[in-house]
């Protein structure tokens, strides 16, 4: 077994600080890239800054190897892997997480949310974040669509307990085709 | 049907469903603390070496590094079954073996100091294969187990463990046969179960003798059990467990993560956490057990088995946990799907130098079955027999009985789950099907279908111990106390449920306390399917108790006895005039009850889940496709509709149905490295892949419960691989005798290949 590469600290002595300026659920984060405490590595991920730094832990990592799609975030709208994008290199950028599909101020859960409820489209629930984000960028892109391509929007997501079916009929049935 | 309950057999939302959808549940690796080191593991790149001296000086050279362990610097604790493991040790024996730990301010520069660390190894010769393993002079991977064999039998089973099925006269058997067929055959792909959720452990040692420990388990009040015993009987340990990404069995397994963490707390006094990356989890963690078996079977012209005669060879890795209680299990797991008088059926469990196996779905049967179906399918080919009915007919009918676990013979006082299977077969439409053994159900060109059926049952719906406790309140509330984590199936919702049904109280009335060992009373964990029948029994009694003692304390506020008292909503009443009610509140607002239940084993009753499977062969491209799944299932009473419908879809996954199809964990056997320990290349089912899968559920009365109620979930992926092994021989008209079945195997199967690889690879 090859032993885990290290995510090696930068050796080109002090580095200027340079400011990473990101939008998380509406909320602008003004962050500074360097090593030492409370700063962004430059190898660090957005799915470990999300985490580990803005304590927004809804994200889960898995493989943290961009094959599993449990670290699903929008970016733009459109789903990113956060585990293989650095923090670094999204300045500027709006990122949506699984804490902000739901209302903050009232709670109110995103339909889709409420319809993975409904149905009980999980089990253990690791990979349900992942899998509502990625249904979101889906429905936002295409409100009306079939199941075959509900299928094909989420077969990047890893699910284990197979919930896959529930999963389907909870998409099916927040999408436009339902209403 | 008539409404019998409130909210048993309902939909109903589960309690954490919320957390869930909005990512507010709290998983392990979510936690944070102040102080939190995190480790990290260095692992051996030998598959057998002795470590000689390890250099750790610039390793503590690296600022953020607090602390680096190795051998010499930590008690003499082992695990394992007997306890010959330890946690670091002189001599490592698989490729991934823990050689060091180091625990360091961040993640990434507890990482950066492993590459630190010098290690001096003398290799050794390693062996990885289990009938090498058995032969003199191969290399020896632990003094005590001379030969590489491990000790035989559970401890934990009792005095009479079992251990082997011998009994009745396998001579007069054979002699009785009408047919004796024999052969060898094994189920040894190493599936992962692989949950989403790496396995960790958060560590806070408290000196001089105690610790608490955060864990991600589905069982997690065993751990506190199982880390009592590794560490001498000395430390008192606290488990907390939460929100469980997974487990399928893997995590009941998880000593070793745990202890990482307790001694990089105990030698930095914070707190450690500890969580697997995911090449960790493949190639470090839990495998299924390997299986081969040489052996024969008779059978008569009618399908009667007279007898079985086998020696099954169980290849366990680098040690064993818990893999002689899956041998026992397996052993009566099987005589529950083959009722036969005359048995000689042995096994050797043997340790080779890889990743050690351990719980995986089916415990010991699947890997029985997987084995032993192939050989009976020949048997049943010569006689021209039908699977279904040959299965139908073997499965054990109430009245008949088994060796279990313990050694002890049961007689099975369960249904008859006959009129289950005829209805799964109905639904399938198995009689249209079936055309004959090696024969395709149809032939389109070059696709061809066949298909398959499998049956799995196990008589540990009442296995182990439970308690639970119940406390009411005066608003009306009432809080379930049980060391009970959430890993998925839903099982904390349902007892709530149990709760609110004999209390009749609203569903949101109920809640239950974190599953923190220090104030839970017992529990084993909802292992195998005892989640609805033994826990929730336990849950049921405490219930019952508490509310006993409700209507006691409320006999002479309504000057009734309290036989005649009952409660609704929050409210006591008379039976015989139910318009004066009281709230629960009139006991006094400064008290409150807790009733106390238990659940004692009984391994009486089994379950039975058969599955019917039709797929699909490309004979061009070898491409196995699942076209057509049936589960047929009979549980007494669904106490969650939806829930039940997850659990029996689960089916294919976790080391289930696609064991059979393309699942496994390559490992390569001359240097032992895992060649596949990423989710890329270990390959899993997308949505874009989804079979149909039609679940059958009949609700015959369990009076023993209750509600009437038996579980079902961890049986589900168990009757499919062979089924599935089953159905592509027949597909393609010739035997396929090799999990799984991937085009490459079927292609060589229908002789359009060159012969399979040569050499040391497999």
């Amino acid at each position: 077994m090859a032993i885990e590469t290290a995510k090696r600290k930068g050796n080109g002595g002090p580095a200027k600080a340079r400011l990473v300026s990101i939008t998380v659920n509406g909320r602008t984060y003004r962050l500074t890239v360097g090593d030492g405490p409370g700063l962004v590595g430059p190898a660090h991920t957005l799915a470990h800054t999300l985490r580990e730094d803005l304590g927004l832990t809804g994200t889960k990592v898995s493989c943290d190897n961009g094959a599993c799609g449990c670290c699903t975030v929008l970016m733009e709208g459109k789903t990113v892997l956060s585990c293989m994008v650095l923090t670094a290199e999204c300045d500027g950028k709006h990122i949506t997480t699984i804490e902000g599909l739901s209302d903050a101020k009232t709670g109110r859960l995103d339909p889709l949310q409420q319809s993975f409820i409904d149905h009980q489209a999980f089990q253990c629930g690791f990979c349900t974040p992942g899998i509502i984000m990625s249904a979101r960028a889906l429905l936002d892109e295409n409100p009306a669509p079939t199941e075959a391509e509900v299928k094909e929007a989420l077969s990047g997501n890893f699910c284990r307990c197979i919930s896959h079916y529930h999963v389907v009929r909870a998409v099916m049935a927040a999408s436009g085709k339902a209403r | 049907m008539e409404a019998k309950y409130r909210f048993i057999g309902k939909a109903t939302r589960r309690i954490d469903a919320t957390d869930i959808v909005t990512g507010g549940g709290r998983y392990l690796n979510d936690i944070k603390m102040p102080g939190l080191l995190y480790g990290k593991v260095l692992r051996s790149p030998h598959p057998h070496a002795i470590v000689k001296n390890v250099d750790k000086r610039k390793a503590e050279a690296l600022p953020g590094v607090e602390a680096v362990l190795w051998w010499k610097d930590v008690p003499d604790w082992k695990g394992g079954t007997p306890r010959f493991t330890r946690i670091l040790d002189s001599k490592v024996r698989y490729v991934g073996d823990a050689v060091a730990l180091v625990a360091a301010d961040t993640e990434e520069t507890a990482t950066e100091a492993l590459h630190l660390i010098d290690v001096e190894y003398e290799v050794l010769p390693a062996v990885l294969d289990p009938e090498e393993a058995l032969k003199p002079g191969a290399p020896q991977l632990y003094d005590e187990y001379p030969g590489n064999i491990v000790t035989p039998g559970m401890p934990f089973f009792g005095p009479k463990a079992l251990k082997e099925v011998v009994m009745g006269d396998v001579e007069k058997g054979f002699a009785e046969a009408d047919i004796i067929t024999e052969g060898t055959f094994a189920y040894e792909n190493l599936p992962n179960p692989l949950p989403p959720e790496a396995p960790g452990a958060i560590a806070l040692w408290e000196a001089p003798d105690k610790v608490t420990l955060w864990v991600t388990n589905q069982a997690s009040y065993m751990d506190k059990i199982t880390l009592h015993h590794v560490m001498d009987r000395k430390v008192e340990v606290r488990t907390i467990g939460g929100p469980c990404g997974g487990s399928f069995g893997s995590k009941f397994m998880s000593w070793q993560v745990q202890t990482y963490a307790i001694l990089l707390s105990r030698a930095t006094g914070k707190p450690v956490k500890v969580i697997f990356t995911k090449e960790e989890h493949l190639a470090a963690f839990v495998l299924r057990p390997a299986s081969r078996m040489s052996a024969r079977v008779g059978m008569k012209k009618d399908g009667t088995v007279t007898a079985v005669q086998g020696n099954w060879i169980i290849d366990t890795g680098y040690y064993s946990q818990t893999t002689q209680s899956q041998v026992a299990v397996g052993c009566g797991e099987t005589q529950i799907m083959l009722q036969c008088p005359n048995w000689d059926l042995r096994n050797v469990i043997v340790c080779t130098n890889r990743n050690a196996s351990g719980i995986v779905r089916g415990f010991g049967g699947q890997e029985l079955k997987c084995i032993l179906i192939p050989l009976l399918s020949l048997a049943m080919q010569k006689l021209d027999i039908d699977p279904f009915e040959f299965l139908k007919k073997s499965y054990v009918k109430p009245g008949g009985g088994y060796f279990w676990r313990d050694g002890i013979w049961y007689t099975y006082r369960g249904v008859d789950y006959a009129p289950m299977m005829d209805k799964g077969a109905q639904a399938f439409g198995w009689k249209e099907k079936w055309k004959g053994w090696l024969k395709p159900t149809a032939v389109d060109g070059a696709k061809r279908r066949g298909v398959g059926v499998g049956v799995h049952g196990n008589a540990d719906i009442g296995e182990d111990a439970s308690e639970a406790y119940v406390r009411l309140h005066p608003n009306g509330t009432a809080m379930l106390v049980s060391c009970v984590t959430e890993h998925g199936t839903g099982q904390r919702s349902n007892f709530a449920k149990m709760v609110a049904e004999v209390l009749q109280i609203p569903l949101e009335k109920v809640s239950i306390a974190p599953a923190d060992s220090l104030f839970t009373p017992y529990e084993f964990g909802p292992a195998g399917s005892r989640g609805t029948y033994a826990i929730g029994s336990a849950v049921i009694n405490a219930a019952e108790d508490a509310r006993k003692k409700l209507l006691e304390i409320f006999a002479p506020i309504l000057d009734e006895d309290p036989e005649g008292l009952d409660t609704v909503d929050g409210m006591v009443f008379r039976k015989r005039n139910p318009d004066k009610k009281v709230p629960w509140r009139a006991m006094s607002v400064d008290r409150t009850i807790t009733g106390y239940g238990r659940f004692e084993p009984d391994y009486t009753l089994t379950t039975c889940i058969m599955s019917f499977i039709e797929v699909e062969v490309d004979t061009e491209t070898g491409k196995v496709t699942l076209v057509k799944i049936v589960n047929a299932t009979d549980i007494g009473q669904i106490i969650d509709p939806l829930g039940l419908e997850n659990q029996l879809n689960g089916c294919l996954g976790t080391a289930g149905i696609d064991s059979a199809v393309f699942e496994e964990t390559v490992i390569d056997r001359r240097t032992g490295h895992t060649l596949n320990a990423n989710l890329i290349d270990y390959k899993w089912r997308t949505f874009a892949e989804l079979p149909p899968i039609e679940n059958i559920v009949l609700e015959t009365p369990f009076p023993s419960h209750r509600f009437h109620a038996i579980g079902i979930g961890e049986n589900t992926t168990s009757p499919g691989p062979s089924a599935v092994l089953m159905a592509v021989s027949n597909a393609c008209g010739t035997w396929l005798h090799e999990y799984p079945v991937t085009p490459e195997k079927v292609l060589k199967a229908l002789g359009k290949t060159q012969e399979g690889r040569k050499g040391g690879v497999r």
